[in-house]
């Protein structure tokens, strides 16, 4: 397989990177060794950041923030919530981080109006009767999910290729260039060889560890952080906590749910990462000293992702808060590099909110090397709403069933209420990407297993009537289940607890005690 | 407490009305206890109507066990903290037996091999060790072990069960297995168990259902259907079917909410109120308050109205998270009526494994209450908490129902040991403390 540019890792970065191109009139091909938003893109807050977070942290990062934020909410307006954001500070909390908070946002250009806490409560009456102080700025909600089909999608009708469970394991270099790239398709265990002009190393955390199969080495730390979803959304704005970031500051609303986080816990490897226990209940304190209903409300998943720190530029400190650790993007040019191989260039670090700027810094050093002289095109042509993404919303589902009425038509998943034509038509869609529809590219695609059932009656559902479609054989159906299970369980495990035990066990009953899918 | 009214006075009162409390009821009711009954029981609690003894053993080696008793005697040796190793092996029997002498009286009979467990089609199309099944699926195990031509019916609109699925999954050790899919009898759109399992019922649907899979027969020995066939008179349905056919027919489990369960609870709850059981179905106990001279009151309610009840003693077979007799929130597991003590991993990062099929099982699952050998829970000293308090079924500890596939066995096997010992405690007539 020939190409101009290989980009490697779906995450937002990747799939923007690989619109930004397109658009420019590259031909290029994505590989994900998992799914789209297989990595941080699909574990992160889904906060479109107005910058103030950063704006002591790391300033330059904070205008970034800013002037993105306002580009995106032009430039893919049906991705994004516009919420708007608050900031408020809780008795005793940094009275002069709060004080300074103001001066130091227009400082960075950001927007903010200073609230007072009567005003403030009437916005957001599930707040802390205990505020000190409170601002308004521009913060939103914005679906990475959708973001990453809709960008990937746009690319594809520009030409570009993706290629899924597709994992590069090496590279085959020769006088500084890497000739072919080593692809092992992770369904067939067939490898393949990928000849491209410039290759991307696109891989977010794992950004270090492709580099090292080039002989190049990025220093790199990880930094875990973990995200509660809630089953109804509790405020109508993004909240963050008035002061340095850290655990539990920030609740965003996504549709009809609300997310809380985050968490900051360095580890090892960005593989093999779970939502931990003690991380999830430090979560829930910190954030119901801000929102107390936080306490007692009913969860019903958990996440994570991991940030990838470039290890040179942390400050002296060895303990200082990786959160205090520059969230600006790092584009490196191997060539330029000891290792000197002239056709990769590495794109990592930085934000969702920043995406689209990296995608662009980074198209415009692809274009330079292979002579091109295109001007990028994603800061004035909008992102187009593509039904690849579509069922991900919440509520959009249940809208269009009841619409229809069609007594036919049976819902596969009664809890997000998502019947046997939408799933024929993500069926249709994944095929069209000689994709194989299997039951976690379906959950990943739809709201199907998000719902209160955690996938016990969904999971099943699914799986017979993929088997009826011919979409499933021999015994294959018996591995998707335990694997769409176990991937659900991840999110579910940390949060068992009142009624979400009693479902857990519910499910155990159905598919242990009766199916035996554990045999 | 003593002195505010009570309604009615028992023996004997009886919380939970899945398969502990059901089969206590009916050990009391044989043994001229009076009882009282309450529980909220749905049909879930009995689910796929599989009377599972012991399924598998050591569950940590997925090793499937082919005689259940042999079974349990190791099982008995290995882990002695489990409820089945209080037993001898003949009560279980003797138990178990009652209670499929029970089924078969109420017109329902079930088929066991006695020495050996019967390997049963799921809707998953996996295969899963049972000790007994409803006459309505027993044909099913034998005509796959013989290989038979095997007709595979399914219905249009009727989600989660798939003869295709069901077919492929099989492919190996049944090809003679084939799927067809044709509409339910005078239906469209999207169908419901317990609507099919009435509709079939009626001859006329029995009739029409024969009509449409007639032709489609071709070579095939035995019918297999999702498991609708009938809720009361199962027997009358497959006959039915049966001659219409000319072949014999069977089922096969279906996701929840399941007919089967439906049919369990409809002929316990009908059989023990005529057994003189004081039943309280769909009743709530909302408080208890223990007296040293009588026992227990407790307090039953539902929408309508509540009732106070005095009792001698008492058997819990609340069940656990699901069926409410475990409670959990983020700092421990407590048991929700006598607030009893709760055998359970230290801290709740314990609970669960981070795989969900993890091998060893989920710690929590072996959480619940210890017993002494009359199954009365005890405290953290091994001590009986009450004379006169018994316990059985899913919510005791150092068992996982789930994953060693006991579920009805230990449920019914514990309760008639719970409720002996309760019979001999009233015929003593000893106080309630030790
Ligand atoms: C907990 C958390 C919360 C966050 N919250 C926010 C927020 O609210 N707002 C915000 O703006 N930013 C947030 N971020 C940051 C944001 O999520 C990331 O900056 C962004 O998603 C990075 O995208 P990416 O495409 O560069 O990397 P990733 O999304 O990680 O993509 C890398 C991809 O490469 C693939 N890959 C890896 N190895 C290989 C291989 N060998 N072959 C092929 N493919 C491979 C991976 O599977 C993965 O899909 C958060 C991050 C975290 C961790
Ligand atoms: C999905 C599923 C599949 C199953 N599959 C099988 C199988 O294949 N084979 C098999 O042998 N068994 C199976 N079973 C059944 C199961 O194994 C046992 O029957 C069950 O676990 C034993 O239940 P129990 O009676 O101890 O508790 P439960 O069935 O949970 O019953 C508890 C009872 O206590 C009542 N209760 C609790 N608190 C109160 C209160 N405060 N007031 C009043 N009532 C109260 C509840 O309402 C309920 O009636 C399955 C069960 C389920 C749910």
């Amino acid at each position: 397989m020939q190409t101009q540019v290989l980009i490697i890792g779906a995450g937002v970065t990747g799939t923007g990177l690989a619109r930004d191109l397109a658009l420019r009139g590259v031909s290029c091909v994505v590989v994900e060794k998992r799914d789209i938003n297989a990595g941080a893109s699909g574990g992160n807050h889904g906060l479109l950041h107005s910058g103030a977070r950063y704006i002591v942290s790391d300033p330059a990062a904070a205008r970034e923030c800013h002037r993105e934020n306002r580009l995106l909410k032009s430039m893919a307006p049906h991705c994004i919530e516009q919420t708007g954001g608050i900031f408020v500070a809780v008795t005793g909390d940094d009275e002069k981080y709060a004080a300074d908070f103001p001066e130091r946002c227009r400082q960075c250009e950001i927007p903010v109006r200073t609230l007072d806490t009567d005003e403030v409560r009437q916005m957001e009456p599930a707040l802390a009767s205990e505020l000190i102080a409170a601002f308004e700025v521009d913060d939103a909600a914005i679906d990475p999910f959708k973001l990453s089909l809709d960008n990937i999608a746009h690319a594809r009708q520009q030409g570009c290729r993706l290629l899924r469970y597709s994992r590069v394991t090496g590279f085959d270099i020769t006088n500084s260039r890497i000739r072919h790239t080593k692809v092992l398709d992770e369904l067939t265990g067939q490898t393949r060889h990928i000849e491209a002009e410039v290759v991307v190393n696109a891989a977010g955390a794992w950004a270090g560890i492709i580099a090292e199969l080039a002989g190049a080495q990025i220093r790199m730390h990880y930094s875990k952080g973990s995200l509660l979803v809630t089953q109804s959304r509790i405020a109508r704005r993004v909240v963050n906590r008035l002061r340095m970031p850290t655990d539990g500051d920030i609740l965003v609303p996504g549709g009809t749910v609300s997310i809380l986080g985050t968490s900051s816990c360095r580890v090892d490897s960005p593989d093999k990462i779970y939502p931990e226990i003690p991380e999830i209940d430090a979560i829930i304190d910190e954030g119901s000293a801000m929102i107390p209903e936080l306490a007692t409300t009913r969860y019903i998943r958990a996440y994570c992702g991991v940030r990838p720190l470039p290890a040179d530029n942390r400050g002296k400190d060895e303990n200082a808060d990786d959160r205090c650790v520059s969230r600006g993007y790092e584009l490196i040019e191997h060539a330029r590099q000891p290792e000197k191989i002239e056709n990769l260039i590495t794109i990592t670090g930085g934000k969702l909110t920043t995406y689209r700027l990296m995608a662009e810094k980074t198209a415009d050093r692809v274009c330079r090397r292979l002579g091109i002289q295109e001007p990028c095109r994603t800061r004035s042509e909008p992102l187009p709403d593509t039904v690849d993404a579509r069922w991900t919303e919440p509520g959009l589902a249940p809208d269009t069933w009841l619409r229809k009425s069609n007594s036919d038509d049976v819902l596969l998943c009664e809890c997000e209420m998502v019947p046997e034509s939408i799933v024929t038509e993500i069926v249709e869609g994944i095929r069209g990407q000689d994709g194989r529809p299997d039951l976690k590219a379906i959950g990943l695609r739809s709201r199907i297993g998000k719902g209160p059932c955690q996938g016990t009656f969904c999971s099943q559902r699914l799986a017979a009537f993929l088997y009826d479609q011919g979409h499933l054989e021999n015994r294959e159906g018996i591995d998707e289940l335990r694997a769409f299970l176990r991937e659900r369980w991840r999110g579910q495990q940390p949060l068992l607890w009142n009624r979400s035990l009693a479902r857990a066990e519910l499910l155990e009953a159905m598919h242990c005690g009766l199916f035996s899918i554990e045999l | 407490m003593n002195n505010r009214e009570v309604d009615i006075t028992c023996d004997l009162m009886i919380i939970g009305t899945g398969m502990a409390g059901m089969a206590a009821a009916l050990f009391a009711a044989e043994r001229n206890i009076k009882t009282v009954q309450a529980g909220q029981a749905g049909q879930l609690g009995f689910a796929s109507g599989l009377i599972d003894v012991l399924g598998v053993h050591p569950a940590s080696g997925a090793q499937i066990v082919d005689n259940p008793w042999q079974g349990i005697s190791r099982l008995r040796r290995e882990q002695p903290d489990h409820p089945y190793a209080r037993m001898e092996i003949p009560e279980i029997q003797t138990a178990v037996q009652a209670v499929l002498t029970f089924l078969e009286k109420s017109g329902y009979p079930h088929i066991s091999h006695v020495e050996k467990n019967m390997h049963m089609i799921t809707p998953a199309g996996t295969i899963k060790p049972t000790y007994a099944l409803p006459h309505t699926m027993a044909k099913g195990p034998a005509a796959r072990a013989e290989q038979k031509p095997c007709l595979l019916v399914d219905f249009k609109g009727f989600k989660g069960f798939s003869g295709r699925q069901i077919t492929e999954s099989l492919a190996d050790s049944w090809p003679g297995l084939r799927p067809v899919r044709i509409g339910f009898p005078g239906t469209s759109g999207e169908l419901y168990t317990e609507r099919m399992a009435r509709a079939l019922e009626a001859p006329a649907n029995r009739r029409k259902l024969v009509d449409a899979v007639l032709p489609l027969l071709g070579d095939a020995q035995i019918v297999a259907f999702p498991a609708v066939l009938g809720i009361s008179r199962t027997l009358e349905v497959t006959d039915d079917l049966e001659a219409g056919l000319g072949v014999p027919v069977f089922e096969i489990p279906t996701m929840l909410p399941a007919a089967t369960g439906l049919r369990l609870r409809e002929k316990f709850e009908h059989q023990l109120r005529a057994m003189g059981i004081q039943p309280f179905f769909q009743h709530a106990v909302s408080d208890v308050a223990a007296s040293a001279d009588r026992g227990w009151i407790f307090t039953v309610e539902n929408q309508a109205g509540c009732r106070r009840i005095a009792a001698r003693a008492a058997i819990l077979c609340s069940g656990r998270f699901f069926g409410q007799g475990l409670h959990a929130d983020r700092g421990g597991i407590r048991e929700t009526i006598f607030d009893l003590p709760v055998v359970q991993p230290t801290g709740r990062a314990a609970w669960h494994h981070k795989d969900l099929l993890h091998p060893e099982g989920h710690p929590v699952n072996q959480a619940g209450l210890a017993v002494d050998d009359s199954f009365r829970p005890v405290d953290n000293q091994g001590r009986a908490i009450r004379n006169d308090l018994f316990t059985a079924g899913s919510i005791l500890a150092h068992q996982d129902w789930m994953r060693q596939k006991c579920g009805s066995g230990l449920a019914i096997a514990t309760a008639y040991r719970a409720v002996n010992a309760c019979r001999d405690f009233l015929a003593l007539g000893q106080t309630p403390y030790l």
